[in-house]
């Protein structure tokens, strides 16, 4: 609709100085990263020198590649699993009858909603009985388990809005379930996988709580655990922590600046049209 | 972040578990024990490493337990301490101080800033401002500890403003103050949620038809009746997800505790997640850290129910 050119100032006006709010405290972060670590002291000014130093530096003292190394695995190998692990389980529960499926369907939905708390703690006695803590495989499973809800659901609703007529001609011609699956339904269906694939690779990347539960190796440690263990050695190196936090949210950030739109459609579609 | 999806889909799948052999709705969805073979694996590790752990939860809470010793049985002791002892009902006070600046705050102001903007929901570059409001969303709630410390310290953002305006008297160190240190906290989440509910709430006024708007201004209705006619009435489904997502998010708080405070100075900080961690893996009372678990999971679940409830019965899209 038309609106006066008053009113259009007004409301770049608004979103100007609210999207100033939301990026002001990351901007005094990368500026303080390029402050020569002295100087540093958390606030707001122009470096008088770009002292990319500090990311060198952090990256050794810190260890952050040893950190990013197993970020990486542990995101990739919960991406993966997770990913084909729901996409059996979704088209049997899109399309697929069977006794209690919604029942099922309706149990692996409370991943959902649970805080971490309400199963970390037997899950970490559990895991340490059978010498499993300590590994990848007390990150990897544990966030698979928790992103499988999400994945389940998603995958499930998107099966689900595929066109019956496709899926019976191509049973006449004699396709099983499994070419079915994945000749007929899948390949449609990439832009709502990697939307997934997206916002599960960014909730596994930046989760704290499991891993300082079930790591102490040092080169198990993730990057956000490997960052909070940082912070408590260089309480006060501004110059350096922020160096260190933008190592650690980079490959994030930059998967965001890329693919922007599968990661809000899927964050408030996700939400909203559930 | 996704915590209202099942609630939404809750009313839309109303297909009856383990119907029996009624004629199939859809030509596909023939009845297939093979189902069971395609589920099974998800299920498995569902099961081991979600399920189960959170039934084990349930059972720890009732056992006096340090995590290696032998447990004695607690009954309800765990709980009763809950509401007996001053520092775990103080630390689910502090969840309810942060669900004003984590949700109510950010969804008022949102509010503010649609009523504004939902004049021109197809205003040229609003794509970039998504982007930027969204911004936080996607950085490590570990990283956005360290930069509010950096923010909150004695030279920081924070104090450099106040003595740029003259109020040299007010800084402080924001998180090592016994008053200060919580809305300190608060207000990182108020950050983070402005820029989510006002993307979420944009995405549902631009499903509003602008003629509705042309026709209530021939009418000469202001901003604000504009505001309460239509915008309002439009996204009150968005508003419901909004309320969901923040306050669960509040009640959830961990990793800004745990970098920033450690539930200090003192226990002004402290919240029940933090409590439930800093029990079971730190003081080893791990009966005691379980019964906080549940009630904390409790009480996310009846308020996400509660607030569900405000949601319209049609669907908001």
């Amino acid at each position: 609709m038309r609106i006066t050119r008053g009113e259009a100032l007004l409301n770049y006006g608004v979103l100007t100085l609210f999207s100033l709010m939301a990026v002001v405290p990351l901007i005094g972060v990368v500026l303080t990263s390029l402050t020569p670590s002295g100087q540093a002291g958390g606030g707001l000014r122009v470096p008088d020198r770009l002292a990319f130093e500090n990311f060198s530096e952090a990256w050794d003292i810190g260890r952050f590649g040893s950190y990013l190394l197993s970020s990486v695995i542990v995101t990739v190998s919960v991406v993966v699993l997770t990913t084909v692990l729901a996409t059996f389980a979704a088209f049997a529960f899109a399309r697929m009858r069977f006794p209690l499926s919604n029942t099922i369907f309706y149990l692996m939905l409370v991943g959902l909603m649970l805080p971490a708390e309400a199963f970390v703690i037997p899950l970490y006695y559990n895991l340490r009985s059978v010498g499993l803590t300590d590994s990848y495989w007390a990150l990897i499973l544990p966030q698979t388990a928790q992103s499988l809800a999400f994945a389940v659901f998603w995958l499930r609703n998107q099966f689900r809005q595929f066109p019956d007529g496709i899926v019976e001609a191509a049973r006449i011609d004699g396709a099983g379930d499994i070419r079915v699956l994945w000749r007929i339904i899948v390949p449609p269906s990439r832009p709502a996988i990697i939307t997934m694939c997206l916002l599960i690779s960014m909730w596994t990347w930046n989760e704290f709580l499991i891993p300082l539960i079930m790591v102490t190796r040092e080169s198990l440690r993730t990057a956000p655990l490997g960052l909070a263990f940082f912070q408590g050695q260089h309480a006060t190196d501004f110059a350096l922590l922020s160096a260190a936090g933008i190592i650690v949210a980079a490959p994030i950030v930059l998967l965001y600046v890329v693919a922007q739109r599968h990661f809000i459609s899927g964050m408030i579609g996700g939400s909203v049209k559930g | 972040m996704v915590a209202s999806a099942a609630l939404v889909d809750g009313a839309a799948a109303v297909a009856p578990g383990g119907s029996v052999a009624s004629a199939p709705t859809r030509g596909t969805r023939r009845r297939d024990w093979k189902g069971y073979l395609y589920v099974l694996p998800a299920f498995v590790v569902f099961a081991v490493f979600l399920g189960m752990p959170l039934l084990q939860t349930v059972w720890y809470s009732f056992w006096n337990w340090n995590g290696f010793g032998t447990a004695t049985w607690a009954g309800l002791d765990n709980y009763t301490e809950i509401v007996s002892d001053p520092s775990i009902l103080r630390s689910f006070g502090h969840s309810g101080v942060l669900i004003v600046f984590y949700s109510f705050v950010p969804v008022a102001v949102a509010l503010m800033l649609t009523a504004i903007l939902s004049r021109s929901p197809r205003l040229r570059g609003l794509g970039l401002f998504r982007t930027l409001l969204f911004l936080p969303q996607v950085i490590a709630s570990v990283v956005v500890a360290t930069s509010w410390i950096a923010i909150y310290s004695p030279d920081g953002l924070i104090n450099q403003g106040l003595r740029a305006v003259g109020l040299e008297g007010v800084t402080r160190a924001w998180l090592g103050d016994f008053d200060t240190a919580l809305p300190a906290i608060g207000l990182v989440g108020t950050w983070l949620g402005i820029g989510l509910c006002l993307v979420l709430f944009l995405s549902g006024v631009a499903t509003i038809d602008g003629e509705l708007f042309e026709a209530v201004r021939l009418d000469g209705a202001g901003l604000w009746r504009e505001f309460f006619a239509i915008t309002l009435p439009a996204i009150r489904g968005h508003i419901v997800i909004a309320l969901t997502l923040t306050i669960v998010a509040a009640l959830k708080t961990f990793d800004l505790v745990y970098v920033t405070t450690r539930g200090g100075p003192g226990s002004a900080t402290t919240v029940p997640a933090f409590e439930a961690y800093n029990r079971a893996f730190n003081t080893r009372e791990v009966g005691s850290a379980s019964a906080i678990a549940v009630t904390l999971t409790v009480v996310i679940l009846l308020i996400t129910l509660a607030v569900s409830r405000l949601q319209p019965k049609e669907d908001p899209r």
